[in-house]
């Protein structure tokens, strides 16, 4: 048995390797001098991230530089990924503190919850994404390193305005 | 015809010089052509990342100075700092060799080739050509042959069956082209009936660029030339979806540096050679008073630009063809060579000589006239080629077109089994 070739019959326009070369040469030149780049010039140039963008954490604090964090330990709950440790404290007029609050920033996946849950709006996740560091153990950002940390705070997703305008 | 009075005569500017500032002006021309024909290859290898960094929409190397034009320095100095290997089993002498071999043939050729009107001195004219030889042609022919021992060789000593197979393709395609290639500028020699390069310069200045009287020869020698180069759409002896990297698959640091190094050289040759065989070499256009009356210093300079200008806007064609077009398939390649090119250039040798000695016959000097009839000649045979190889026969074994009776004659043998129904029977 023959093996059977399907056979097309193309008009010669379509074939010609010659009229294709002279296209393609037309298409490459037009790109040559009205090249519609794409690139970001990164450290120079960045992208505005989204409202809703969600990076490494930022914990707010009250007017005399405090963490406004109440340590109520509603974040380590809700945490999926179980990389908040908590540790609460209590001053003499009975207010709760965090004596420890570290953030394993490699464990972390960054959903927001820990955000959404906070009652006193402390926790945030921050609009940030340089995050590179020397050696591992400086992913786990310790109380002082997230109060200190100044990028902008992620804003929710709030149901009234669901596309963010 | 020296006269004893030209021996003892004072140097004088537009008169040839004495040995010895001829021999110290040699010295100094070719350590010129060197500095400038090294930085030109560092260039155009910048000038192809940056070409086909926008013909893709993107930016290239930008970051090493000033638009990145430092780059080729940041590029150079990271090849001699990285590690040298050697495969065990490479023939060691020749795998060291093959670099030195596929860069220094691209070089030699500048020798010959002239690269402006000639430039008065105190001392005596100087010609702007590091050698001015009479057989300064046949010269680069010789050359260019030579530059596929390099790869060849490197092919050969890698031991290793990817880079043999890139050597054997390299060295089949070289012969393939090579005789096209030859027999497309024997039209030129049979114009200017000289083999000196100056000559043929002066030719074109007197009668038009070759370009237009020998079209043909300079479509072929321009295919050929891409294919001598080993550029795409020719680029078979690397060619990575089947050899890795061809013969220089073994190759690490500044020995493998010196490959795309040689490819770029290759190609700066083969634009010169295309610049002055075809487009009047350093012939200032629509002018003629850079070719005549006495040598002076701006036309020197000028025609040094025209020429500089001319080999650069041939390399960025190179560049702009490399991006354009996708690589032949290899019986493609051969078939091209062999049953186009060859046939074409063996019969335009005879259709340009016949018309050359019959233009001669029939008195017409060398001249505008005889120039113009030549490119009437040309166009038409040009139109009829161009017409011929738009028929879809141009890389024929790829797809060419079955004529009518045969479509008919399969069409009837696919209908009487459809085709899904003979798939599940099998052969």
């Amino acid at each position: 048995m023959t093996i059977k070739v399907k056979v097309l019959e193309r008009p010669v326009g379509e074939v010609s390797y010659l009229r294709a070369t002279v296209k393609g040469l037309a298409l490459t030149f037009k790109h040559l001098v009205d090249p519609h780049k794409v690139t970001v010039q990164y450290p120079e140039e960045r992208w505005d991230i989204s409202p809703r963008w969600r990076g490494t954490h930022r914990m707010l604090t009250t007017e005399d530089g405090k963490a406004k964090c109440v340590a109520c330990g509603l974040c380590p709950t809700v945490c999926p990924a179980n990389c908040i440790k908590l540790v609460p404290g209590e001053d003499e007029d009975g207010n709760r503190y965090p004596l420890v609050f570290e953030i394993d920033e490699f464990r972390c996946i960054f959903c927001g919850y820990c955000q959404e849950v906070c009652p006193e709006e402390a926790i945030h996740v921050g609009r940030h994404y340089e995050n590179a560091e020397y050696s591992r153990d400086r992913f786990v950002y310790d109380l002082e390193r997230l109060t200190s940390q100044s990028h902008a705070v992620c804003e929710m997703w709030d149901p009234a305005d669901p596309k963010g305008e | 015809m020296i006269e004893p009075t030209l021996i003892l005569q004072l140097p004088h500017p537009q008169l040839p010089p004495s040995t010895g500032v001829f021999l110290i002006a040699t010295v100094i021309k070719m350590i010129v052509i060197f500095t400038i024909y090294m930085v030109g290859v560092a260039y155009s290898t910048f000038a192809e990342r940056r070409v086909s960094a926008w013909i893709q929409d993107r930016h290239g190397p930008n970051r090493v100075g000033p638009q990145g034009i430092l780059q080729v320095a940041a590029d150079g100095i990271k090849n001699i700092m990285k590690e040298e290997t050697y495969p065990s089993y490479v023939s060691k002498a020749l795998f060291v060799l093959a670099p030195g071999i596929a860069f220094v043939p691209a070089m030699m050729t500048w020798a010959v080739i002239p690269f402006g009107a000639p430039l008065p001195t105190l001392w005596g004219r100087i010609d702007l050509v590091v050698a001015d030889l009479p057989v300064g042609f046949l010269f680069t022919l010789a050359i260019s042959s030579l530059g596929v021992y390099g790869i060849v060789l490197a092919g050969w000593a890698s031991n290793n069956k990817y880079a043999l197979l890139g050597g054997l393709r390299s060295s089949a395609q070289m012969v393939s082209y090579e005789i096209a290639m030859g027999m497309s500028t024997v039209c030129v020699l049979l114009l200017a009936g000289n083999v000196s390069l100056n000559e043929v310069v002066q030719q074109q200045a007197q009668m038009g660029w070759n370009a237009f009287l020998l079209s043909v020869a300079a479509f072929i020698f321009l295919i050929a030339a891409f294919a001598e180069t080993n550029r795409v759409p020719f680029d078979l002896p690397e060619a990575e979806s089947e050899l890795i990297a061809g013969y220089h698959t073994e190759y690490s640091a500044m020995k493998f540096s010196m490959f795309p190094i040689s490819e770029y050289a290759n190609m700066i040759t083969a634009s010169a050679m295309m610049a002055t065989l075809f487009f009047g070499g350093w012939d200032i256009p629509f002018t003629k008073w850079d070719n005549t009356g006495d040598a002076t210093v701006l036309k020197a300079l000028l025609t040094f630009g025209a020429f500089a200008t001319k080999v650069i806007l041939f390399v960025l064609f190179y560049i702009w063809i490399r991006w354009t077009l996708p690589r032949f398939r290899y019986d493609q390649l051969m078939s091209l060579g062999w049953k186009v090119l060859l046939p074409m250039a063996l019969v335009y040798v005879i259709v340009i000589a016949a018309t050359v000695l019959a233009l001669d016959m029939a008195g017409i000097a060398r001249g505008p006239m005889f120039g113009a009839i030549l490119f009437a000649l040309n166009a038409v045979l040009m139109g009829g080629i161009l017409f011929v190889l738009d028929k879809g026969r141009l890389i024929s074994p790829a797809y060419s077109r079955l004529d009518r009776s045969r479509v008919e004659r399969l069409r009837a043998m696919a209908t009487g089994r459809s085709h899904l129904a003979g798939r599940g029977t099998g052969a």
